[in-house]
């Protein structure tokens, strides 16, 4: 074997980051007593339920919007496009369960909204219809307004790296651009947007605040309320281990279902594509259709979360308030370039040696994003306790030194969890760009005498920028955003953005906790704006 | 790639500048608390100022907090766990992470009842659990107690939030002690379909939800109706003004309360600042605080709470020891499961 260093390193690589899941997992075998009994005669079936409809409902919303405003910016022109192609990306930056509150805020019976109507009208409570918004539907919107732009950063960089010379072929011979977009576009986008897709549901399946605010009971609100209100770990662990499984059979369906294709384009030259310029009324429908979205993804819970915060931002903001923000952005930044890094690594790897177990190791590596990250957590508490424990312990008998805590809570802890949880996130978007090159290029680059790293560093990684922009984009949000492995692993009078944001609004102190909110969202606009400006840059039509 | 190399050396930049572990100098106490930072920090400055030690501070979810400190073992270096209601200090202590401390201060100003029977842990505010009506629609004499409220006459009339909630849990909790399993279950049977809709949100959510007439009794925690009436929001303070607080049970048990309260590590190296910050937490000084900040009621009878409070009225509470509900919280949850309340 002559490259057996990235055998190695990637095995090593993934069984460290398994541990966590393994944690999980492990526990299906300890008797959980007589509490399945009492889960399946009650409320397991709503759990499962549930779930499956959430995740039904997200995956039909978050594809409409992802790939048809993808779709849409991408190869067409409407007026606002040039906005709407970053700008759409800005939903991204609100964590789901905030979103949930704005939006509970002015829809709620109690709300602006339905007040001003009775008002209006004289009517009370039961008079009249309006749409329940504390509801699976309503989890649903809500999870599909911040969740889309997942598949709608893939599917546009997949669409504007399609050699647009097959568009301009399936024009000629006669396809609308409906016609087009069904039967060339969207096929040949289709691992972009599965990968989009498949990031959507894992996160719709690990979402706990929004479900747990609107009082819809799915897995992960069965895990917690098995493990706090029941207080039996074991059952909730072995709850947890039902979703990882969810997660396994996903993932494999959706291989299997493309086993026999290729999705690279063998074309040699790209042209500037004539973007199909919009008439009448498709122009305008374009633009109110990204409008809509913009305004109901962003716009309108940003506008309510200011609202709040022009009230309250005075006694919010203060010295503490500031380290936060950096902490925030460090802890965010580490760990996008170790995702990154990671990401390449065990991608590249998988690419020069196909082998199972190789396959099987990355695959792995990319479940834990379905896992709330509470679950991650105490995957990660419980082995690193004992590790530090066991080195202590041998450590005092030895030489009579003890080494105390190395790693329970220290950053390092952090962001091992943030690895384990979010490598799907790079995983995922550095696969969708390397499965467009094709082999051919490695083969000829090889035959020239190139090494795997050189080929690597000097054809991949410049090839691949558009898709390491956004994997490095998606990581760094999610960081931001990322809060029960945070709330459990962080050091010492250590916070972060998405920690302030939360304790005061679990504490239903909303108006307070809008002033973090919305510095979440501005951290998280400042590398959209910048990445996606230099994404636009490296459209294979752009010169 | 030029780019690429600065964000690199940026990064590894940022990583170095982590690495700053807690002192060790000064006197100090590690807290592990289930307050959440605003609701704890300016207590502990205060702390800080008075004695000089400094406090350094995680806060999160209390059972989360607890597997922090059982995997950490004995070299955990919290000093001190911090927990919004009984039943989490009752598994704290019967996971084996606590260990009883002596003060004679504790001993003597806090009831019994707010306190563990080994010392193992202490209540520090009173978080209490009555029933809220809207004025303008239901008179006091029509209310008595938690019990009555599963009579035909509440049909469609009351907002209570998803049994999930541990301040729920706790309550039935403490109506089991009182009324056994099988009458606690009929009455949340009937409870459930006295709901106005099915629960959703928090305590405020209930409340609001009242005022604007969706249902005319909610339960909920005090402290959130008095956070409410001292909102700067003025559609919270109008939606709580129209609520009056109903003490139930007055003849009987008493109104239902829960604590937040503390315990002492198991494998605390700073056990003596440990005890002197849990006294501190239980002073006069404190206490007065949780009451004007946050609403909540003093442990001990003899501090005066704020107006909102106070306009309240006394009330008796509910003797049973606290650390019952703890005992008792599982079968809870249980019961209502059975019960259909979501």
């Amino acid at each position: 074997m002559k490259f057996s260093y990235w055998h190695t390193s990637i095995i090593a690589t993934t069984l460290l980051l398994a541990i966590p899941l393994a944690v999980v997992v492990a526990n299906v075998f300890v008797p959980a007593g007589e509490v399945w009994r009492h889960l399946a005669a009650t409320v397991l079936q709503d759990y499962i339920v549930n779930s499956l409809l959430l995740m039904f409902g997200v995956a039909i919303g978050s594809l409409i919007l992802g790939v048809g405003s993808a779709w849409l910016v991408s190869v067409t022109e409407f007026p606002g496009r040039k906005y709407f192609e970053w700008a759409l990306l800005l939903p991204m930056a609100i964590p789901a369960y905030i979103i949930a509150y704005t939006y509970t805020g002015m829809l709620d019976f109690a709300g602006p909204v339905q007040s001003s109507l009775r008002e209006l009208t004289g009517w009370g409570y039961g008079d009249y219809w309006f749409p329940e918004i504390r509801s699976l539907g309503g989890a649903a919107v809500m999870l599909s307004l911040v969740l889309y732009p997942y598949i709608y950063l893939l599917a546009r960089a997949a669409f504007l790296s399609q050699s647009l010379c097959v568009l301009e072929v399936s024009r000629s011979l006669g396809n609308g651009p409906w016609c087009t977009f069904f039967h060339v576009g969207l096929p040949l986008a289709r691992p972009a947007i599965v990968a989009g897709l498949s990031l959507v549901l894992m996160e719709t399946l690990a979402d706990y605040g929004t479900v747990q605010y609107f009082g819809v009971s799915t897995f992960t609100t069965g895990i917690f309320r098995t493990w706090y209100g029941l207080d039996n770990a074991p059952a909730a662990a072995q709850l947890a281990a039902m979703l990882l499984l969810f997660v396994v059979v996903l993932v494999t369906l959706e291989r299997i279902s493309r086993r026999q294709s290729r999705y690279y384009n063998t074309g040699k030259r790209t042209q500037p594509l004539q973007r199909l310029k919009l008439v009448g009324r498709g122009r305008v429908a374009a633009s109110l259709f990204c409008f809509a979205i913009l305004l109901s993804g962003f716009l309108l819970p940003a506008a309510q979360l200011a609202s709040w915060a022009i009230n309250t931002y005075q006694t919010m903001i203060d010295a503490r308030f500031v380290t936060l923000f950096f902490n925030t952005l460090e802890l965010a930044a580490i760990s996008t370039a170790l995702a990154l890094v990671i990401a390449l690594l065990l991608n590249y790897g998988r690419r020069l040696q196909p082998t199972r177990g190789i396959r099987f190791a990355v695959r792995a590596a990319g479940l834990g994003y379905a896992i709330p990250g509470t679950v991650i957590a105490i995957g990660v508490v419980i082995p690193f306790g004992w590790f530090d424990n066991t080195l202590d312990s041998w450590m005092r008998a030895q030489f009579d030194v003890s080494t105390g805590l190395l790693l329970s809570g220290t950053i390092a802890a952090l962001v091992f969890a943030y690895m384990v949880r979010f490598l799907a996130v790079s995983l995922h978007a550095v696969e969708s760009g390397l499965e467009r090159i094709t082999p051919s290029m490695d083969e000829a680059a090889r035959a020239m005498g190139e090494k795997p790293l050189g080929i690597l560093g000097r054809i991949h990684i410049p090839m691949l920028k558009g898709s390491l922009i956004t994997a490095l984009l998606l990581v760094f949000v999610d960081v931001l955003k990322e809060l029960p492995a945070t709330l459990i692993l962080r050091p010492f009078n250590f916070n972060t953005l998405a920690v302030r944001a939360y304790e005061l609004a679990s504490d239903e102190r909303l108006a307070d906790s809008s002033t973090a909110a919305l510095a979440i969202v501005v951290a998280g606009l400042v590398p959209v704006i910048l990445l996606s400006r230099s994404l636009s840059k490296t459209r294979s039509f752009a010169k | 790639m030029s780019r690429f190399g600065v964000v690199f050396a940026a990064l590894a930049g940022f990583c170095s500048s982590l690495y700053s572990t807690v002192a060790v100098a000064s006197p100090e106490v590690n807290l592990y608390s289930a307050r959440k930072e605003a609701l704890i920090q300016p207590l502990l400055e205060k702390f800080t100022a008075d004695t000089g030690i400094k406090v350094n501070l995680v806060t999160g979810k209390a059972d989360a907090l607890l597997k922090r400190l059982k995997s950490e073992g004995r070299n955990s270096p919290a000093d001190v766990l911090l927990t919004t209601d009984a039943g989490r200090l009752h598994r704290a202590k019967a996971a084996g992470v606590t260990k009883a401390f002596n003060s004679v201060l504790i001993n003597s100003v806090v009831p019994a009842s707010y306190r563990d029977a080994d010392n193992h842990w202490v209540g520090l505010s009173v978080r209490s659990r009555p029933i809220l009506y809207v004025k303008d629609r239901v008179k006091p004499a029509e209310l008595s107690t938690y019990e009555a409220l599963s009579g035909a006459k509440w049909k469609q009339r009351i907002c209570i939030r998803s049994s999930s909630n541990i301040y729920n849990q706790s309550l039935i909790a403490s109506m089991i002690a009182a009324n056994g399993v099988a009458e606690t279950e009929a009455w949340a049977k009937a409870l459930v379909a006295n709901m106005a809709r099915p629960p959703k949100g928090g305590d405020r959510d209930q409340i609001k939800a009242a005022a604007a007439g969706q249902c005319d009794i909610a339960i909920a925690n005090t402290y959130y109706l008095a956070g409410m009436l001292n909102s700067s929001d003025e559609d919270q303070k109008r939606a709580a003004q129209k609520m009056g607080v109903f003490w139930p049970n007055q003849a009987g048990r008493g109104a239902h309360v829960n604590i937040s309260g503390a315990a002492l590590t198991r494998y605390s190296k700073n056990a003596d600042n440990a005890i002197k910050l849990i006294e501190f937490l239980a002073s006069e000084k404190a206490q007065q605080w949780y009451a004007e900040v946050n609403g909540e009621y003093p442990v001990l009878g003899a501090v005066t709470v704020g107006e909102t409070l106070k306009a309240w009225g006394e009330f008796k509470a509910d003797a049973l020891n606290v650390g019952k509900l703890g005992e008792l919280n599982s079968e809870a949850v249980m019961l209502m499961d059975r019960a259909g309340w979501k």
